[in-house]
């Protein structure tokens, strides 16, 4: 019962300074910034959980060595600049004069013990050790750090922007410490925490030592507001400044009004579908009479089929309401590692009915499409637009959704010998790296459990041509070789249609007039990309 | 008497141990916690370390048994998502809960029970039929429905309330409450009254029918031939007549106030363990879920325990021994 | 709970009748006198039949993903179809017919509350009966079970029923069953219990009729008339729950939507103007529930001799 009392006592001082404020909602002080954010975190501690909303907060206050900026380009943050020395050493030269929240210096000391506490955090439910293990940390001097790998390590640079540095200091210091803000010493970034009351609000105060310069805020507060309709509300009685996830259908609204600021981005989200590639026979396709019959899926023409009968500017148009961008690969143009080439599917009725008539399936099959439910932005109605698409196409379809606990494990290990269940499902995936290894990687790399490959290939694709290349580009070192390396991977994945990516989310932020965000293809919601007009 | 309470309790634990083994199983059958609580890009090695390290590799009874020995030994196990002790959790979330629920209460109480004396003491005047035809309305009206609506109406609408939270809270001899501020009541207006609505057409049916029972009472009618005044006959013999079913009612409907809770704090955004339940059924996280079953059987056991001593102590003619025959 | 049933629920026996009109059409007469209550069961009648006949009325069948087009979502009310019928009440996000949607969803949404309502009257009747008539262990036993179900949130074991059991009609009916089924035994225990103390059963004990016969013919009639008016309240409850459910992601799925599941898809349009996708469907839902519950409050008045005058 220690923390209540605690944020009891520190509530009742923010109550009565902020009662007067936060009473007359619409006047609320243009140096105190209020923003509505659409998913809980479940600690304040930055390596206790690896999930989206958890890495955004702490990015606030603990600053990873390199930084990814609004695009997910790698930028200088903690560390002023590095480079490859040979395949398998990097070189770290860390920033000087930076000072932590209580004032202590930063060195390759605090990285040390950083690198000792992230992948070790006791009941984890997802660690950084992805990012950690196999690097070998040694100090050249207090602001200099090498790291050694055994097998040549690309990605090194982009693994240490997953996490915040933390103070040495802290290296013993608890998850629930953590949350309770006994980690005085703090990390280095902008802002200092000043309460967290978990699954309602996060309080930030700015650091006022800051060495990128001050904050213009004197208060931020995050509000955790799940519902979406809650959060646009929100926003327009003036409980909040600013909102992240506007859903699709209130950006027409809220952009027509001339009070509010809309903001958007491509994401790095692509929505997609995966389908059964590995078994002989489907347990969700069958005959249009119920007999079973060969799984099509296994048969290119049929693939290329479906792709072609997906309306992918329709979906865009009428179920996005124009917040979205057509897919032809796993990640929008321009990330690292895409390619020039692939563009989104042309829809093409006829083309795919001969397409399908050619495969032995001219009068099409009976399909099951299953997605989860409010996973992902609009999922079950694309889901049914689809349907109606594949409809047309002459197989009869069906859609079952089903809650994101229930869809995923199913969709993992449903089926005897802890196979994937389903035959064809609706979902996404976003690209936490900012570059397309990650997504190829997971996605359609032979399912391999010794070699980590292929962990959520739910339709266990697999061409032996795209594993060679994917694993060349993940051996080179070199930029420019890997992202070439990476964009012919995907072209091989692509046009053998491994999986069939629909379109890109966009990111969209809502704030009051006087307002600006800086919208972000990672979804994060920073208070040091919002500012005053 | 004694006797009683003592019995209520091991029945108590009984229906604890019943709705664990429910509860434990049931969120099991809906899907392994194990893809809710990962990283997307985790690769398969890290998932069942993952899942190793929270037994979740483990075959469910086991898991059960484990969960158990734990029990025994007072940990009632952490959350899967936050890490922290589950009952801490639910406990941290009470009070916003509690307080939201009580004033849904005394809302409805305070809206229901003069409307429904009025129509229960004037059954054939027009203004009785319209408050028993909105009373209706008051019953079949989802909630999740007249949450936003009221978000719309009176928030985004006309601008007179707050839409989202909790007001700031103070502590006051150990309890945590926002109704000590007219802001905390500006943000609990809203939520209580959506979550009270059901319970004002309850409370103004139990008053209507109540008191129309109690006016063709003897003593009632007793009471009106000795002259006594309107005032006094309702005050005193309607009123206390009417109260003993009212408060066994609504006793026993605090636990589904705060059970109901579950949709208005979440379109409303307040912060009550509610919420905390939902956000745990979303992503499988099975203490809490266990947690918050015991804490809610553990609340609504007292309070039919409570409802029933006061019961007895309002009818005397009510004795405390179970009906078997 | 032992003996505070609900007082409003827990009606005496009707006395002796009175001697020419036989029982039904005294309590239809009776029932007939209320205004708003002939009302209520008028539109629950014709909403029934819309209901019975929507697939020979309706434009469209809104199962048929073939006969939807995505080109058609979100078009205000009145507005053609692109297949060339108007669509008088709008279309949803995925260019389903709202009409159409709404007949079919009446269906279901009916179709769940009253099998749900019909099937825990039964169970819970047929439980409560027992307990009441065996006491004892048995009785004991079974008001535990009925205090445990109680005491678990209704959204909450539902939440977890449906989770588990997957989608669809049966599975949410079984969990509305499930959620439901103490009410009834709670209650018909509670008016058998205040029965089996009377003279008549006594009496029929000392003649030597079957417990079987005791029940079924002289227990149970008499404590039909709080049942049958839980079952309309019950049944109105149902339907408010299933949409609920609906909203919360879990009730049923979106291929089969039930009035619950129109007013969920719509209501993330409800801010941005797109009114008709959410408000008719509730209206729909309103409507129905409102009916139900103004012939249930009416039965009410009717079966509960005490207040007659």
């Amino acid at each position: 019962m220690e923390m209540i009392s605690k944020t009891g006592l520190k509530g009742l001082k923010v109550a009565i300074l902020a009662a007067p404020i936060m009473a007359i909602a619409g006047l609320a002080s243009a140096q105190e910034l209020r923003i509505g954010i659409s998913a809980e975190l479940s600690a304040l501690d930055p390596h206790y959980h690896n999930l989206t909303p958890n890495n955004m907060m702490a990015r606030h206050i603990y600053e990873p060595l390199v930084g990814q900026d609004e695009k997910q380009a790698l930028t200088p943050r903690l560390a002023e600049s590095w480079k490859a020395i040979d395949d398998t050493t990097w070189e770290f030269k860390l920033r000087k004069n930076v000072k932590f929240h209580d004032g202590s210096p930063f060195t390759a000391d605090d990285v040390i013990a950083t690198f000792q506490r992230a992948p070790n955090v006791p009941k984890s439910p997802s660690s950084f050790n992805a990012y950690v293990r196999g690097k070998e940390l040694t100090k050249v001097d207090d602001h200099t750090i090498r790291i050694k790998t055994a097998t040549p390590a690309p990605l090194v640079p982009t693994d240490l922007s997953t996490f915040g540095i933390i103070s040495a200091k802290c290296k013993d210091t608890t998850t629930e410490e953590f949350n309770l803000g006994k980690c005085t010493a703090g990390g280095t970034g902008a802002y200092k925490q000043a309460e967290y009351v978990a699954g309602d609000r996060v309080v930030l105060t700015p650091n006022e030592n800051y060495w990128g310069g001050k904050e213009p805020w004197s208060k931020v507060t995050f509000k955790m507001i799940t519902s979406a309709p809650t959060r646009v509300a929100a926003l327009l009685a003036g409980d909040v400044d600013v909102i992240e996830n506007v859903p699709t259908s209130d950006v027409a609204r809220l952009k027509g009004d001339a009070k509010l600021n809309v903001t958007s981005t491509v994401s790095n989200r692509v929505i997609y579908f995966h389908f059964d590639t590995f078994r002989d026979v489907s347990p969700f396709i069958t005959a249009k009479d119920g007999s079973e019959i060969k799984n099509p899926l296994k048969d290119l023409r049929v693939r290329k089929a479906l792709s072609m009968a997906i309306n992918r500017p329709a979906i865009v148009d009428r179920i996005m309401e124009k917040e979205a961008i057509p897919a032809g690969q796993l990640l929008p143009d321009g990330f690292f590692g895409t390619s020039k080439k692939l563009k989104p599917v042309t829809y093409d009725l006829n083309g795919a009915k001969k397409l399908l008539a050619e495969a032995g399936f001219p009068n099409g099959f009976k399909m099951k499409l299953h997605g989860p439910n409010g996973r992902y932005l609009n999922d079950t109605k694309i889901i049914e637009a689809v349907a109606q698409m594949f409809s047309r196409l002459g197989i009869e379809t069906e859609v079952e959704t089903l809650p994101s606990a229930n869809f995923f494990t199913r969709a993992s290990q449903g089926a005897p010998g802890n196979l994937p269940e389903f035959s064809f499902i609706l979902v996404g995936w976003g690209a936490g790296t900012g570059e397309s290894s990650d997504s190829l990687k997971a996605l359609l790399a032979t399912f391999d459990p010794k070699k980590g490959m292929g962990a959520t290939n739910r339709g266990r694709y697999s061409n032996p041509a795209f594993d060679a290349k994917l694993e060349e580009a993940l051996r080179t070192v070199d930029d420019a070789k890997r992202d070439l390396t990476l964009a012919a991977a995907m072209e091989i994945g692509m046009e053998d249609v491994g999986l069939i990516p629909t379109h890109y989310q966009l990111n969209t932020w809502a704030s009051r007039k006087g307002i600006k965000v800086q919208a972000r293809t990672d979804e994060y919601t920073l208070a040091t990309g919002i500012r005053k007009e | 008497m004694l006797a009683f309470v003592l019995r209520r309790l091991a029945q108590a634990l009984f229906v604890i141990a019943a709705m664990l083994v429910i509860v434990f199983f049931g969120v099991n059958v809906v899907g392994d916690p194990i893809y809710m609580l990962i990283s997307p890009d985790m690769d398969q090695a890290q998932i069942a370390e993952t899942a190793r390290a929270f037994g979740l590799d483990r075959p469910i009874w086991e898991q059960f048994l484990i969960f158990l020995k734990n029990a025994a030994q007072g940990d009632l196990g952490r959350s899967f998502v936050h890490g922290e002790s589950a009952i801490k959790l639910i406990l941290q979330r009470m009070p916003a809960t509690l307080e939201l629920a009580f004033v849904a209460l005394f809302m409805a109480i305070l809206i229901g029970l003069p409307l429904g004396l009025y129509a229960g003491l004037k059954p054939e005047s027009r203004s009785s039929r319209l408050i028993m035809a909105v009373s209706i309305l008051g019953f079949s009206l989802p909630t999740f429905w007249v949450g936003l609506m009221l978000i719309l109406t009176f928030a985004v609408g006309l601008g007179w309330l707050p839409a989202t939270g909790r007001g700031p809270t103070v502590s006051i001899l150990g309890i945590e409450t926002s109704l000590l501020s007219l802001d905390g009541w500006q943000h609990v207006a809203l939520p209580a009254l959506n979550l009270a609505l059901l319970k004002i057409s309850l409370v103004i049916r139990l008053a209507r029918a109540g008191a129309r029972e109690a006016a063709l009472m003897d003593y009632v009618k007793f009471a009106r031939a000795k002259g006594l005044s309107q005032r006094r006959i309702i005050g005193v013999h309607i009123l206390k007549n009417i109260m003993i079913p009212i408060v066994t009612v609504l006793g026993l409907e605090f636990g589904s106030l705060v059970a109901f809770s579950v949709v208005t704090e979440t379109i409303f955004a307040w912060p009550g363990m509610g919420r905390l339940l939902l956000e745990a059924i979303t992503r499988l996280d099975r203490p809490v879920i266990v947690a918050y079953v015991m804490v809610v059987v553990v609340l609504f056991v007292a309070i039919n325990l409570l409802v029933d001593l006061i019961y007895s102590a309002l009818d005397p003619r009510v004795r405390l021994t179970e009906a078997t025959s | 709970m032992s003996e505070a049933a609900l007082p409003a629920t827990a009606a005496a026996p009707p006395p002796a009748q009175a001697k020419e009109e036989t029982p039904f059409r005294r309590f239809a007469r009776s029932f007939l006198e209320d205004k708003l209550a002939v009302f209520g069961l008028g539109l629950l009648a014709l909403i029934v039949l819309l209901a019975l006949v929507a697939p020979l009325i309706a434009p469209q069948n809104p199962y048929d993903l073939a006969s939807v087009d995505l080109m058609d979502s979100r078009l205000p009310p009145g507005e053609v179809a692109g297949a060339g019928f108007t669509m008088w009440l709008g279309s949803d996000g995925v260019g389903r017919d709202l009409l159409s949607g709404i007949l079919y969803g009446l269906r279901i949404s009916l179709m769940v509350g009253a099998f749900s309502g019909i099937l825990a009257a039964s169970l819970g009747t047929a439980i409560g009966l027992i307990a009441a008539y065996a006491g004892g262990r048995v009785e004991n036993a079974i008001m535990r079970i009925v205090d445990l179900q109680l005491s678990l949130p209704s959204v909450l074991v539902a939440l977890i029923l449906v989770a588990g059991l997957g989608k669809g009609v049966d599975k949410i009916i079984i969990a509305l069953v499930m959620v439901q089924w103490a009410y009834y035994a709670r209650t018909v225990r509670g008016s058998a219990l205040v029965e089996r103390r009377k003279e008549y059963v006594e009496a029929a004990q000392s003649l030597g009729l079957s417990h079987a016969r005791t029940v079924f013919r002289h227990i149970l009639p008499n404590c039909l008339a709080p049942v049958i008016v839980i079952v309309t309240v019950q049944t109105a409850h149902a339907i408010s729950l299933e949409a609920t459910l609906s909203f919360l992601g879990v009730g049923l799925p979106q291929t089969e939507p039930s009035l619950g599941v129109l007013i969920a898809n719509g209501f993330q349009y409800m801010l941005s103007g797109k009114y008709w996708i959410s408000v008719f469907p509730g209206f729909a839902l309103l409507l129905t529930i409102v009916s139900i519950n103004l012939v249930g409050d009416r039965l009410r008045d009717v079966l509960n001799p005490r207040l007659e005058k």
